[in-house]
């Protein structure tokens, strides 16, 4: 296996508020490899964005902290950089597409200044003619049409779709070792969003980045991803490559987010949603913290009890298998109605 | 879609975009940029394609161009644009337009009403000093400390708001809490301490040899721009929020850049504004402070000391009060209406003009 470009190993992030300490991110482990794909998917709140947020100090302080753990990044440890050091990673070697680029791009200044900006910032030796010049190429990469007009205008002038090109080459800007895509597409409407998708391959493609690809979307993920991770209440729940994950789950919270998608090559009367609200970050249930929630628990007291630990699974997938579940083994024959490649496809 | 699709002007600047925006639009679709490229761009450019086709060019327009397209159709802050302008260069150009110099004395006419003879339109004061070039000096000296004030608090109220709303924390306590103590001088007092303590004396620079209105300015300068730092503080608290300065940030700008390339050029509406208000109040104060004698001195000419001048002999010779006094309403007034017009020109919210 080679080399991973990033290794985050038993991070943990807090945020204290007034009612008690919120565990956002508890202890969450794993590596991202060159060239791959990695979706991250679960609930709002469950740790997804703050995960990667946090390593790249983005998250507010106070009242956010990373209490623990390190995030290995071309062999240094992020968490352990000062805070110029950091910001020299940012924008460079990583980089980030934000969920709404409607808001994300400053509505004063023009698209052709904002891009040249991410590039000054790292390589403030290069001359303007060079930064006009670079910008354009990346404008003409992530499919902008005439990108020495669009150079010149402002975000109020582009569609929402173009204003999301024009963030991912931003992302793209200095050939970043990984990218992060934090819901890339949430705030598009639906025919837009496929075209996003395209953009956001070819610029993989460019820049041969590793892309982490934060998402509530299974389909985005079946359409996207190599590896899948799964999280609940701040914790890694089920961890596996793509196919495994929707030909074999082995969590019950990860067939439940299957259970309640439509099937369109079916006829469904009811969906089958997971019961119950996710936990409180701040009072988690002690043990498995879906315990509650879950169809396979059922009150058996080691569910209430003891914390399941995240453990190799072997449903017959390729590549490593985890899943947080005392009773994984128990799922054996499980499969998602995900499974099934056209329903993939036609959720995107 | 039809086939509307117009072969290139050749030699044309832009035949090839031209050319690009026809064939897609006649195709529909699947048009390559670069290898890599996605390929599904039609409903993104048929907007610009039509614009080529009818013969429409869509000129960009940017937020400023909008604003000043709005603040030129507000009929008073045009007007009143054009009336200070005039006045402004009534000041600069005083020595051209004055009949005398702002301390040459007329023995023959003494004490006199406003009159064409002698060129003595706005009448003499009891030296027999022309208060028509008084007055005109006095526009040049009372702007010279306006410019200097506004412009100065403007930037030292900038920076002192940008840094304490951007950092927030112990810097925003301290910068805002030093702030709190400037408002809390009582500032007529102040001005009065200050204009004592330092004297009339011109100020040397080397270079620079600046005169007395400046040591005045400067002292305004420094009470004033408490105002401006608050409004930019409380500006900057709720840009701080906003997800391109979040975007900003994760693309590695650091602080500064942040401050002065990202977030200053989304505040410089309210800022220009409070910077035409301090203008007007910069005039005012320096016409009260020349009024109360700590201002400037006589024989410069100030729009304050000259009201300050005739106070004593209002009862019988008016014109030595009025023409001062109203040069300054007027001057303060067109000030206000310009910081109106600019108000709403520069909020892109306001469609409607106000005029």
């Amino acid at each position: 296996m080679p080399e991973p470009v990033l290794s985050i190993r038993d991070l943990a992030v807090h945020f204290t508020t007034d009612d008690g300490v919120v565990r956002a991110v508890d202890g969450v482990t794993y590596d991202v490899y060159p060239g791959e794909t990695l979706g991250i998917v679960g609930e709002s709140g469950s740790g997804k964005s703050v995960s990667t947020m946090s390593i790249l100090g983005l998250i507010p302080q106070p009242p956010g902290k990373v209490v623990s753990g390190e995030a290995m990044f071309q062999g240094r440890d992020l968490l352990k950089l000062s805070k110029k050091e950091l910001r020299r990673v940012r924008g460079n070697s990583m980089a980030i597409v934000f969920q709404d680029p409607m808001t994300s791009l400053n509505p004063v200044l023009k698209i052709g200044f904002q891009l040249g900006e991410t590039i000054k910032a790292h390589h403030g030796s290069e001359k303007d003619d060079e930064v006009k010049d670079h910008v354009i190429q990346l404008l003409r990469t992530v499919g902008i049409p005439q990108p020495e007009r669009r150079f010149e205008q402002y975000p109020h002038e582009f569609s929402g779709g173009m204003r999301q090109r024009a963030m991912i080459a931003m992302a793209i800007a200095n050939q970043p070792a990984l990218l992060i895509a934090d819901e890339p597409t949430t705030a598009l409407d639906v025919t837009i969003q496929a075209q996003i998708l395209e953009v956001l391959k070819t610029a993989q493609d460019e820049t041969h980045a590793a892309t982490i690809l934060i998402t509530h979307d299974l389909g985005l993920i079946a359409e996207m991803a190599d590896r899948v991770i799964v999280m609940y209440a701040g914790k890694i729940v089920e961890l596996g490559d793509v196919n495994t994950i929707f030909a074999a789950p082995r969590h019950p919270y990860t067939i439940g987010l299957m259970e309640s998608l439509p099937r369109l090559t079916a006829d469904e009367d009811w969906l089958r949603p997971i019961p119950g609200q996710p936990p409180s970050l701040i009072n988690r249930p002690p043990g498995c913290p879906f315990h509650p929630r879950c169809f396979l628990s059922q009150g058996r007291a080691r569910c209430r009890e003891e914390e399941p630990p995240l453990r190799p699974i072997h449903a017959g997938g390729t590549g490593v298998h985890l899943s947080a579940c005392h009773f994984a083994e128990e799922l054996e024959g499980a499969t998602s109605k995900l499974a099934e490649p056209t329903v993939a496809e036609g959720v995107t | 879609m039809t086939e509307v699709s117009r072969p290139p002007e050749p030699g044309s600047p832009d035949a090839p975009l031209v050319d690009l925006d026809g064939t897609l639009y006649a195709s529909g679709s699947q048009v390559r940029t670069m290898p890599g490229a996605p390929t599904d761009l039609a409903p993104e450019l048929t907007d610009s394609a039509l614009a080529h086709e009818s013969g429409l060019e869509l000129k960009a327009r940017s937020q400023w161009a909008y604003a000043r397209s709005r603040f030129f159709r507000h009929r008073l802050a045009m007007g009143s644009l054009v009336v200070l302008i005039a006045v402004l260069l009534c000041g600069a150009f005083a020595g051209h337009i004055a009949s005398y110099s702002y301390d040459a004395i007329d023995l023959n006419n003494i004490n006199a009403g406003p009159t064409t003879t002698a060129h003595h339109y706005f009448g003499t004061d009891q030296l027999g000093r022309d208060y028509f070039s008084r007055v005109l000096y006095g526009i040049r000296t009372s702007a010279r400390v306006a410019f200097f004030v506004s412009i100065l608090s403007t930037i030292l109220g900038t920076l002192v708001g940008s840094f304490a709303g951007y950092f927030g924390g112990w810097l925003d306590n301290l910068l805002m809490r030093f702030t709190d103590l400037i408002l809390t001088l009582p500032p007529l007092a102040v001005l009065l301490v200050a204009a004592a303590r330092l004297g009339n004396g011109t100020i040397n620079l080397g270079l620079f040899h600046l005169g007395q209105e400046y040591r005045v300015a400067l002292i305004l300068a420094l009470l004033f721009w408490t105002g401006i730092a608050r409004v930019v503080r409380g500006l900057f608290l709720s840009l701080r929020e906003k997800e391109y300065v979040e975007a900003a940030k994760a693309s590695g700008s650091g602080d500064v850049r942040i401050i002065f390339r990202h977030m200053l050029p989304n505040s410089m509406g309210p800022i220009i504004v409070n910077m035409t208000l301090v203008t007007a109040g910069a005039i005012l104060t320096e016409s009260a402070l020349s009024f109360l004698g700590f201002g400037i001195k006589p024989p410069t000419a100030a729009l304050g000391n000259l009201i300050a001048q005739g106070e004593t002999q209002m009862q019988t010779q008016w014109w030595l009060v009025v023409f001062p006094g109203l040069t300054i309403v007027i001057i303060v007034m067109c000030i206000n209406f310009i910081g109106d017009g600019l108000r709403d020109a520069l909020d892109p919210t306001q469609r409607r003009i106000r005029a």
